[in-house]
């Protein structure tokens, strides 16, 4: 469903001949004269979008401020506070709108969607109890990453597609004396490890809290089976697997130390560049489905947006003018001419190889990351407690125990649980 | 000097102390007493690119108005101090009545945040704090010892350590020790095992963060002696000399004693600055094996996207406390010499 989508979106925008397209879209901006200010995370896709934003609307505007920070999650809450806010609006993901939302500082956006629908598609829309909260530009999630032709050398004639047969391929490479740790993930500590269990966990069938509460339920069957799934897989990684997140990984995999991968699909078009890596690496790297438990199952994948959304702590008419600068930005033009930086949600997209593993991850099931209230404390408390079963030194059982332990006393202190 | 003077004196530092430093810490130590209100759930159904399904969402106004009536949160006493993440007097008790012989107690104990983070702070202060002291003398005397032409490029290059960023410092080192790096990558061939990784074990972890804090602190240390040492009275180590001394009964009965001040000097400052250590436990991403006690203060603060600061509060005062339990035994010693030469 998701990839017919962006094929047909694709196609449309391919048809309709870009110079025509862009007339009957022309950028509409909002009220004249007004104040936006951008706060963003950094990376190629949200430049491209601001930048458009910038050049359609920024004359409009008596001020056109950006600011592109890693950090933007650390200081997003303490900026939108104040009235008026720092910032106008803020590009956030799932997992960062519920922590502006929990805190009120979001408005909704119905009334603005509805006024600049022309740029704004219904698949794009977030919507939380009927109020749109934000406006999703791309999409991301995790992947299976293979190097084919060592596939092909350990005599693995297909791209593995549940755990077992990742495994399997793993214990091949190793026995044909081709790699020692053929695999990586970013299993750093902290928020990655957390993340990783997410995928494993998800893939489980596992719920995090029982529905409609904070209680919360890891402590499964589902966490001990993929716990035991995640250590048998760290078995192949490499021996530092503990410090490595999406920069180490994919230096690993460009550097040819690696042949199966579960890494971000945002990482694929660097990877597939003719930047940092060799023509043979990348030459036969191939972007894959995430695994999954059983065959056809949920892939074991978080589905990510990134998108747009408009504090509520601005005037009415700073807000307009933001939003409908930032939705000017979505055009087909722009994502032809960033087509490889992002899988856009976008009219004009074409999947390239580069967006064939979210695209595949996406269409097989995966669930979307969480947005509960709670989930942040519920992803530290993984990330903390679950070295101690990977290192061996105490039971699954154990481990999701610790999780929910620190969990609750964190969400207590916090006034999720009484 | 009068009393009045030195009031006087005294007054500009003394007031920038009591705003800047005192009134913080009290305002931590009320923040800690206290938690976030009930956050007011309701279930809502949650759409986006990838379909809906049922979750929760926080009922903003509901929670706004329980935070209108009470700004500091809710009252919870000292309840953030006993509780698990902190001294966990429920676990620990648990622990002791469930567990059949000490060592599985402890296990159980050292499981727990709070303590397994003390243990490695304390052993980080206990081992980096003497190593210093000792390295640090050693250093000094070495390099007191060189002729002049050498002298100054040596003091130089033995900053370095202090001169380079700490985070940088770190993250040099641990590149290094990667297992694609030169000395992860050297022991690896040296001991035949392609598994072997510094960062991965506990206990390798543990060296290598001692070993970096020794490598950091030691040209404060250094510096500090080699000072002393150029105070040292000429005539004194004369009389040694002629009375026979050997090197070692010159260093231990003479020198020593006359750096005795700045001994004790080093030992607070060392034991404040290990007690609270954290840069490298951040740079080494060693929090898994080696958490101290700042570092959970920043993962209370930062990582869980609802910042706990009753939590942080809490763990930052019993910091406070601990580094006064270490200083006591160096301040009542120096507060004893005081009195006794004040008396003669």
């Amino acid at each position: 469903m998701f990839l017919k989508k962006i094929a047909i979106t694709g196609a449309v925008a391919g048809l309709m001949g870009s110079a025509a397209f862009a007339e009957g879209h022309g950028a509409m901006c909002g009220p004249e004269g007004q104040s936006i200010r951008i706060l963003a995370s950094d990376f190629p896709a949200i430049h491209a979008v601001v930048d458009q934003g910038e050049a359609n609307c920024g004359a409009a505007a008596s001020e056109f401020a950006r600011n592109h920070t890693t950090e933007a999650r650390q200081i997003m809450n303490a900026a939108l506070t104040p009235n008026p806010a720092e910032y106008t609006s803020v590009i956030l993901a799932n997992s960062t709108l519920t922590q502006l939302m929990n805190d009120d500082l979001v408005r909704p956006l119905n009334d603005l969607v509805e006024k600049y629908s022309d740029n704004v598609k219904p698949n794009q829309l977030i919507t939380i109890g009927g109020d749109v909260m934000a406006v999703a530009f791309m999409a991301n999630a995790q992947h299976l990453f293979v190097r084919q032709d060592i596939l092909k050398q350990a005599g693995v004639t297909k791209v593995p597609e549940t755990y077992d047969e990742l495994l399997a391929a793993a214990e091949a490479i190793r026995a044909a004396g081709i790699m020692e740790h053929p695999l990586v993930m970013n299993m750093q500590v902290g928020w990655n490890i957390g993340e990783s269990f997410n995928l494993v966990f998800l893939a489980h069938g596992g719920e995090f809290f029982k529905p409609g509460t904070a209680e919360p339920t890891v402590n499964s069957e589902a966490g001990v089976a993929a716990l035991e799934t995640l250590k048998k897989l760290v078995e192949y990684a490499h021996p530092d697997y503990l410090t490595q997140a999406s920069n180490e990984t994919q230096g690993l995999w460009e550097a040819g130390q690696a042949a199966l991968g579960i890494m971000w699909g945002s990482r694929g078009a660097a990877i597939l560049d003719d930047e940092g890596s060799t023509p043979e690496v990348t030459g036969s790297t191939v972007l894959a489905k995430a695994p999954s438990v059983e065959p056809g199952g949920i892939p074991g994948a978080t589905l990510w947006w990134d998108g747009i959304t408009i504090s509520r702590n601005v005037s009415d008419e700073e807000a307009e003018a933001t939003f409908a600068a930032l939705v000017s930005g979505m055009t087909p033009e722009m994502v032809a001419a960033n087509n490889d930086d992002a899988v856009w949600l976008l009219d004009g997209f074409t999947p390239g190889p580069a967006a064939a593993g979210v695209a595949a991850t996406a269409q097989g099931g995966a669930k979307p990351y969480p947005m509960i209230p709670q989930i942040g404390i519920m992803h530290n408390a993984l990330g903390n407690e679950l070295v101690d079963f990977l290192k061996g030194a105490e039971s699954a059982e154990q481990a999701l125990a610790d999780v929910e332990a620190a969990y609750t006393t964190a969400a207590k202190e916090a006034g999720f649980l009484q | 000097m009068k009393n009045r003077t030195f009031f006087w004196f005294i007054l500009p530092t003394l007031s920038a102390m009591v705003l800047f430093i005192a009134l913080p810490i009290v305002s931590v130590f009320i923040q800690s007493l206290h938690i976030e209100h009930e956050q007011v759930l309701v279930v809502s159904e949650s759409c986006g690119p990838f379909g809906c399904s049922e979750t929760t969402a926080v009922d903003a106004a509901a929670t706004e108005a329980l935070r209108e009536a009470q700004p500091l949160g809710r009252f919870n006493g000292l309840k953030t101090y006993t509780n698990r993440s902190h001294l966990a007097f429920a676990e620990v008790a648990e622990a002791w009545r469930t567990t059949d012989s000490f060592l599985a107690f402890l296990n159980r104990m050292f499981n727990l945040p709070f303590y397994k983070a003390l243990l490695f702070t304390m052993a980080y202060t206990a081992i980096v704090t003497p190593c210093v002291l000792v390295l640090g003398l050693a250093v000094a005397t070495g390099v007191n010892n060189l002729p002049k032409l050498l002298k100054g490029p040596t003091i130089f290059f033995s900053l370095l350590p202090m001169i380079v960023t700490p985070l940088v410092g770190a993250l040099i080192l641990f590149w290094m020790v990667d297992g694609d790096g030169i000395i992860g990558n050297s022991l690896q061939s040296l001991f035949d095992d392609p598994s072997l990784s510094l960062k991965a074990s506990p206990a390798l972890t543990w060296m290598m963060l001692m070993v970096y804090g020794v490598w950091h602190s030691l040209p404060f240390s250094f510096i500090v002696f080699y000072a002393g040492l150029q105070t040292q009275p000429k005539d004194t180590m004369e009389a040694a000399m002629i009375d026979g001394a050997t090197t070692w009964q010159r260093m231990r009965y003479v020198t020593i004693p006359h750096l005795m001040p700045l001994v004790t000097f080093v030992t607070l400052i060392q034991l404040m600055d290990n007690f609270r250590v954290f840069e490298p436990v951040v740079s080494f991403q060693a929090q898994a094996h080696a958490p101290t006690l700042s570092w959970i203060i920043y993962n209370d603060l930062r990582e869980s996207g609802n910042p706990l600061y009753g939590s942080a509060g809490a763990t930052s005062m019993m910091t406070i406390i601990g580094v006064a339990i270490l200083l006591m035994p160096v301040l009542i010693r120096t507060w004893r010499d005081y009195t006794r030469k004040a008396a003669h």
